[in-house]
């Protein structure tokens, strides 16, 4: 997102100096920003506004102008497989959110005890996270298929018991594609709590030593809460990839065992393109909007305090 | 000097003729693999011999194809035909007033009684016919291992379904897979399309999927068949689930599996492993059905407004229903013919039995031919569900797909 206003305060400052009662305007810096402001709103917003306004319409294969008022909506609501796509986006988000923030935490705080290698294992953790979600997927795909993946491969070692067929359950599929989230995602979830780390202040850890306090409760009462900021961030960049998500389900299990991985963002292409379904898709899709506003803009919004509050503004 | 001059100059003259007649027609399709790219061939060659010229604009994946192709119909610059299945997806665009009818090419090209009703049927819209049909798949068929048959002690093909399970226990007794599975919800609804046509009946299934009378879901029929459909479930491997159609293939071409219940278009993975019909593998139709499940490519035109490009469509319409190009067409695609009154001598034993199923009016139309996609995709949704999930009971599968009619 661009901000204007860190590109306001450096043209605005001589403009200040300079008025002798004429109004200078920053015009390079106008002009500069033109563009981005005109794709801003020709391209996001006019598309969001108009994504809006068929969901109001009756459009199938083609986009109309017929008012329909609510009726795709209802029509969405009504329909089995969005409320299961919407239930499994909910497993999905809890266990992939949950899971990436742990598990980052702790390969950060493993990275950040001064392990040797310490950039090859920054490497190697963060090396899952430059791959595309398709390739996770596929990866994942075949690693958990009964018949050729770990458990084929176990088994043909002896170990007849071993059982891993997560993606061929209808009850545990959604889990393997939270797995492979987790995987994927962990290691950007450690880079930035590995930067909070390392902006804690060295007295604190020498301070904890003295007192005796063991190092788990220091991370868990003094170094955690420190780290909201960066937590704060990784918290929405994995909620909102969460939500947007469609090409690891796609690559990973199709939506199945039944629909017992689809997700919204995969409804909603689908109803777009394979069902021409105009109407219907731009419904999800605006409810999908709604909903990222819901939790973004609070967040967004305490976040703001929270700097403000650090500055010493409020 | 003249002897050369003569010659030079008559090719220059063809040259401002061909010119002066601008027969360039850009096609848009998505048949881009292997055999299907052999059989666009077919047509473009025999295209381009008439004086046309062919512009191939082909994108992998009819929903990307689609998704292309309805951008350039809104702004104004379609191509001058795209193929499409004969059903909804063109009628639509057809009610909206963007496409070309070619009535007057079509019946010039193919004589009365050629086609069948129900094919004829869903190419014309009021009275005029649209689209310029390629060939059709059937659905409802079931491939065999003939080696896997005979280890299991099965000597022909199951006629019904008592006959089919009795077989899939003998194979499973000889500790192979019986059915190899494609696990995707549209593979899923084929095979249960197949079985809906052998309880309710040819009659029914017109009637169901054709004329939307959901009374028919409602008959103790149509229940036999989600049971039937159940039972499926227990002759299919772990791995079945996600399976793409061509793995589940490859099981039977190995001998790993017994059969594979799909459309004939998976015929070309097993003449690609170098398979022959009738000896390394064999080919019913699902059991307790005699009639195809037809699903029709056609040809279809927009409205470009360009009077050279109209010229071209009506050519390419012709050369797409010239007998011979539907016979070398449909051989390297794996369909049928849509003409009964062409050389049927280079097809092989499984496409010789759905030519005359054809010439025998034996066919009933996929819902795809007649359902907007959006009831399709619902179908889809509803049969995937109940296949993954045992503990689905067969009313509420029942009432999950009558509620699909409601897509519009």
């Amino acid at each position: 997102m661009a901000d204007p206003s860190a590109a306001r305060s450096p043209a605005s400052g001589p403009a200040r100096s300079g008025a002798t009662g004429r109004l200078r305007l920053p015009v390079a810096a106008l002009a500069a920003l033109a563009p981005a402001w005109l794709i801003i709103l020709v391209v996001y917003l006019g598309t969001t506004v108009w994504t809006v306004q068929l969901s109001l319409t009756n459009s199938r294969m083609l986009p109309s102008n017929e008012f329909a008022g609510l009726a795709q909506y209802q029509r969405l609501f009504g329909t089995a497989r969005w409320s299961i796509s919407i239930h499994n986006l909910v497993t999905f988000g809890i266990v992939y959110v949950l899971g990436a923030l742990v598990v980052g935490s702790l390969l950060a705080i493993a990275v950040d005890r001064r392990v040797r290698f310490e950039s090859m294992w920054r490497t190697v953790f963060l090396y899952p996270y430059a791959l595309s979600f398709i390739v996770t997927g596929l990866m994942w795909q075949w690693l958990m298929n009964p018949e050729i993946g770990i458990q084929a491969t176990m088994r043909a070692a002896g170990l007849g018991w071993f059982t891993f067929d997560w993606t061929t359950r209808p009850d545990m599929a959604i889990y393997a594609v939270s797995l492979a989230g987790i995987w994927q995602s962990a290691g950007l979830v450690m880079v930035l709590m590995l930067a909070g780390l390392r902006g804690i202040d060295a007295d604190l850890w020498r301070a904890t030593r003295i007192e005796g306090i063991p190092m788990w409760r220091t991370y868990l009462t003094i170094v955690l809460p420190q780290l909201g900021p960066s937590l704060a961030t990784a918290f929405m960049l994995l909620t909102m990839g969460a939500v947007r998500t469609f090409d690891l389900v796609v690559a990973l299990t199709n939506g199945g065992p039944g629909q017992s991985t689809e997700v919204p963002a995969k409804f909603i292409m689908d109803s777009l393109f394979a069902r021409q379904d105009l109407g219907l898709a731009t419904a999800g899709a605006t409810v999908m909007l709604v909903t990222v506003m819901a939790i973004a803009v609070p967040i967004l919004y305490a976040r703001d305090i929270w700097a403000r509050r650090r500055s010493g503004r409020l | 000097m003249r002897r050369l001059l003569l010659p030079s100059l008559t090719a220059l003259l063809l040259v401002s003729t061909a010119q002066a007649q601008d027969l360039t027609a850009e096609v848009a399709h998505s048949w881009t693999s292997g055999g299907e790219a052999a059989a666009v061939k077919v047509i473009s060659d025999a295209f381009n011999a008439k004086g046309g010229k062919w512009v191939d604009w082909s994108v992998a994946g009819f929903e990307n194809a689609n998704a292309a192709y309805v951008s350039r119909l809104l702004a104004g610059d379609p191509p001058t035909a795209k193929t499409a299945v004969a059903g909804p997806e063109v009628t639509e665009l057809v009610a909206q007033g963007l496409m070309n009818d070619i009535d007057a090419a079509f019946h010039q090209a193919v004589p009365d009684g050629v086609v069948p009703q129900v094919v004829l049927n869903a190419i014309t819209v009021d009275g005029k016919v649209y689209m310029a049909p390629t060939g059709i798949h059937a659905g409802n068929w079931m491939f065999y291992s003939k080696p896997v048959f005979e280890k299991a002690g099965i000597t022909a093909a199951p006629k019904t379904w008592d006959e089919f399970f009795a077989a899939m226990d003998k194979i499973k007794a000889a500790g192979i897979t019986p059915i190899a599975w494609g696990g995707q919800s549209w593979q899923e609804g084929i095979v249960f399309h197949g079985v809906v046509l052998s309880t309710i009946g040819n009659a029914a299934y017109a009637k169901l999927y054709t004329d939307k009378d959901l009374a028919v879901i409602d008959t103790p029929e149509f229940a036999q068949a989600v049971k039937t459909f159940a039972r499926l479930r227990d002759y299919v491997d772990a791995g079945a689930p996600g399976r793409n159609w061509n793995d589940a293939t490859a099981m039977v071409i190995k001998d790993e599996a017994g059969v594979q219940l799909l459309s004939d278009f998976i015929k070309g993975e097993f003449t690609t492993a170098g398979e022959v019909a009738g000896t390394d593998y064999g080919c019913a139709l699902t059991p307790g059905t005699d009639s195809l499940i037809s699903l029709a490519d056609a040809f279809t035109f927009p409205k470009t407004g360009n009077a050279d490009k109209d010229k071209a469509q009506v050519l390419l319409a012709e050369t797409v229903l010239d007998p011979t190009v539907q016979a070398q067409f449909s051989v390297l695609k794996g369909s049928v013919p849509i003409r009964t009154d062409i050389d049927t001598s280079g097809f092989d034993s499984c496409a010789q039995e759905a030519i005359g199923l054809v010439k025998q009016d034996k066919i009933v139309l996929d819902a795809a031919m007649t359902l907007s996609p959006a009831i399709n995709g619902a179908f889809k949704d509803a049969i995937g569900a109940f296949f993954a999930d045992p503990s689905m009971s067969v009313e509420a599968f029942i009432g999950q797909y009558k509620a699909a009619f409601a897509n519009g």
